[in-house]
């Protein structure tokens, strides 16, 4: 087995390789490391593309905009990648943004994971039938499974989740009543004596 | 009073860098500290006459253990070498998480002896290799043999049995991340794994020469006495693939110099030096001596640079004892301000390791604070604009700043990584091919190419915008980040200019390792000698902190 070590060495090398900036390779290894780690596939989409890429020409998108649409060319994931991390407190305010023809839709994956850890807040990202739920970096859930044949997203929305809890008062108030369980009812004397502050604090 | 750290603007300066020691918080140091009440084993030692097979070594404490396993290989003399082109060497080592078991040990064998070539496991923690020193091994072998002790002359010159050429961890060739085992206690400072395995194979070397005199000549035979054990080390030979690490890992460097820093500032802010602790610092100023003498070199770089630091610490201890009165206040502010006026550079960074030996307890938090979570500086705060970042590079890079790029001579060499052996090498731009395939390390060059990009930028503009335009400074935009709150991250330095010289890099973190008596071979490899002096692992228990300063050579 590969390490993460292993994996992100190489990722970032390649990249370099493939007419990336260092700079931006740093970012491709971190990234790439984490989708390894987060059990998506990585390494296999970063090699398909960049093989790709000596064949085909992909779109470098500049600024992300709530509507991003294509030239005819499809956009490159990593410059995508790239610039979400970096202007995500502006795409935040955005809501909701989608591309049109995003190459290897995956790869954006742990770029995105990462944005989540910088705002704070959960971003859903949806392409074909695939959701993907990313969680402040920590995790990410999803229905995807090792489906093939991911080379193109015709188009991808990504959307910002506000704070919110995601179950009802009555689940809350349920469950709280049930935690009241492993309290103690406090008697006269209890209350004197069992807190160790005074009655009153007009001191 | 309060003393201010030093400036890092001189500090991080190579040819300071380059004159750091081995001090407390070097981390062979640390590690013996960690370790001194684990429980120490040889669980296997299964070697044929000539000492060749396979031995286990392990340090436990209640349900963890650290097992060195050793592989003892014979390969004929031509095959031996110390570059890290090698491919089969006198013995090879692993460190395993735990206790292997059989099944370990012979899917191990397989792979150890390859080494890079080699696949380990996420059992695996690190990985090494090391070569005799023939003469010296053959030598003490055949005196053993003999009933007789070694010559000790021959000993002290060379210092160790065995020579490592490579010590491997955090990954590499399949061996466990660091993520794996950052949250254990007993190994929260750098390289502290690295130190295991270095420390166990020492053993093995005197364990495996005595175990080969005794079969040649079992009636006579006797063991290498302890004393001399105790004077031996490991020697290791270090190349350019440690000049990088400190560039690409910033945080971390700065780490281990701010710990520096800080211990200094803090033992110079000591109103009285109670008399044992100034006692304990005396001694070991005249102790070291003694390292400065048996220091062998045949480096006319490094020779100069002893005989330099050997006047000056004469000259110091000539002054402590004559001029200097320690029943002043703050007299190791005192002391350090005479340094600075009065001595090389070398001896400056020498004593001022020296001064750590008394005060465990200002070290010891220290070390705890040597690892880093680099991950966690790794974005770029690009809400912030170019004004900031104009202004973190005028304050933090000052002196690189006013470097003429244009000059050849700045640019004159360029890193990079060899294809055929994977690790990094150091070549002139102007004579050889593949400047095109440069590593990102010539970060000098990067900064002030970055600072003149943004002169005629608008101040306001956000260096999301910037980058945009500007991916290829992404890289320093990313480190300037960095040292605005790391202020000794950064090597204050040209690294591509036709006077670097490269040893400096490897220097300044094998002294962080604990390393002694460098000894270059060239501008760009030396040798040095690792844990000499050092007590055995069964002296753990209870041994002198100031060993270093102890060498009976």
């Amino acid at each position: 087995m590969k390490s993460l070590s292993e994996i992100e060495t190489t990722a970032k090398r390649a990249s370099r390789a493939a007419g990336y900036s260092w700079g931006i390779a740093e970012e491709v290894g971190k990234s790439v490391r984490l989708s390894e780690l987060f059990g998506f596939p990585g390494i296999k989409h970063l090699n398909q593309y960049y093989q790709n890429k000596k064949k085909e020409k992909f779109n470098d998108i500049k600024l992300i905009d709530k509507i991003n649409k294509s030239n005819g060319l499809s956009f490159c994931p990593i410059i995508l990648g790239v610039h979400f991390i970096d202007q995500v407190k502006n795409i935040e305010t955005l809501t909701k943004c989608s591309i049109e023809k995003l190459a290897y839709p995956l790869l954006l994956l742990p770029f995105l994971s990462r944005s989540s850890e910088i705002i704070g807040k959960k971003l859903l990202f949806s392409f074909d039938e695939s959701k993907f739920l990313l969680n402040f970096n920590v995790s990410i859930s999803s229905n995807f499974w090792n489906k093939k044949n991911l080379m193109l997203a015709k188009k991808v929305e990504i959307s910002f989740l506000n704070n919110e809890d995601n179950f009802s008062d009555q689940d809350w108030k349920n469950l709280y009543k049930l935690a009241e369980g492993t309290f103690v009812d406090e008697t006269d004397s209890l209350k004197e004596g069992a807190a160790g502050a005074g009655l009153t604090d007009n001191d | 009073m309060n003393v201010e750290l030093r400036d890092p603007n001189t500090i991080m300066k190579l040819s300071r860098l380059g004159s750091f020691h081995q001090s407390r918080l070097s981390f062979l140091r640390s590690f013996l500290s960690e370790f001194k009440d684990w429980q120490y084993n040889r669980d296997l030692f299964d070697l044929d006459q000539k000492g060749y097979g396979t031995a286990v070594y392990s340090f436990k404490k209640k349900d963890r253990t650290y097992s060195l396993i050793c592989y003892a290989n014979k390969i004929n003399d031509d095959e031996r070498s110390d570059r890290v082109i090698a491919t089969k060497w006198d013995a090879a080592f692993t460190l395993h998480d735990g206790v292997p078991l059989k099944e370990d040990i012979e899917r191990l064998r397989n792979e150890v002896p390859k080494q890079e070539v080699g696949r380990l496991s996420y059992k695996e923690l690190t990985l090494s290799r090391a070569n005799k020193s023939v003469r010296v091994f053959d030598h003490v072998v055949e005196s053993l043999s003999n009933g007789n002790q070694p010559n000790l002359g021959l000993l002290e010159k060379v210092g160790y049995l065995y020579r490592t050429t490579a010590v491997y961890g955090s990954g590499k060739f399949g061996l466990a991340d660091r993520f794996r085992i950052k949250n254990r206690e007993e190994i929260n400072g750098p390289f502290r794994l690295e130190m295991m395995l270095v420390y166990l194979v020492r053993q093995f070397t005197f364990d495996q020469v005595n175990h080969v005199a005794k079969n040649r000549n079992p009636s006579l035979a006797v063991k290498l006495d302890p004393k001399i054990c105790r004077n031996l080390g490991i020697g290791n030979s270090t190349g350019l693939g440690m000049a990088p690490f400190i560039v690409n890992h910033p945080t971390l460097l700065n780490n281990w110099i701010l710990s520096r820093e800080i211990a200094l500032k803090k033992i110079r802010e000591i109103k009285i030096v109670e008399t044992k602790d100034r006692d304990l610092f005396k001694n070991c100023v005249k102790n070291s001596i003694k390292n400065i003498t048996s220091w062998n070199t045949e480096s006319e770089y490094q020779l100069k640079k002893i005989k330099l630091l050997l006047k000056d610490v004469r000259k110091f201890i000539n002054f402590m004892e004559n001029e200097f009165n320690f029943q002043k206040d703050y007299p190791f502010n005192e002391i350090y301000l005479w340094l600075e006026k009065e001595t090389c550079e070398e001896c400056i960074e020498y004593i001022v390791s020296i001064m750590m030996e008394p005060f465990g307890e200002i070290i010891q938090p220290l070390v705890g604070q040597m690892s880093s979570e680099e991950e966690k500086y790794f974005n770029i705060p690009t809400e912030r604009n170019v004004e900031d970042l104009k202004e973190i590079l005028e304050n933090k890079y000052s002196d690189i700043l006013k470097i003429n790029f244009n000059k050849e001579e700045s640019n004159q060499k360029f890193w990079f990584i060899s294809k055929n052996k994977e690790e990094p090498r150091l070549a002139n731009r102007f004579e050889e091919n593949g400047a095109d395939l440069e590593q990102p390390l010539a970060i000098a060059r990067d900064v002030k190419k970055l600072y003149e990009k943004l002169l005629p930028v608008e101040n306001n503009l956000k260096i999301n915008q910037f980058l945009v335009d500007n991916s290829d400074l992404r890289h320093v935009i990313r480190r300037a980040f960095i040292i605005e709150n790391f202020p000794y991250s950064e090597i204050q330095d040209n690294t591509i200019g036709e006077n670097l010289v490269p040893i400096d890099m490897l220097r300044l973190k094998l002294s962080f390792f604990g390393a002694l008596k460098f000894d270059p071979r060239s501008d760009k490899w030396l040798r040095i000698c690792m844990f000499q002096g050092a007590p055995l692992p069964n002296e753990l228990k209870d041994y002198d902190e100031q060993w270093v300063y102890k060498n009976s050579s």
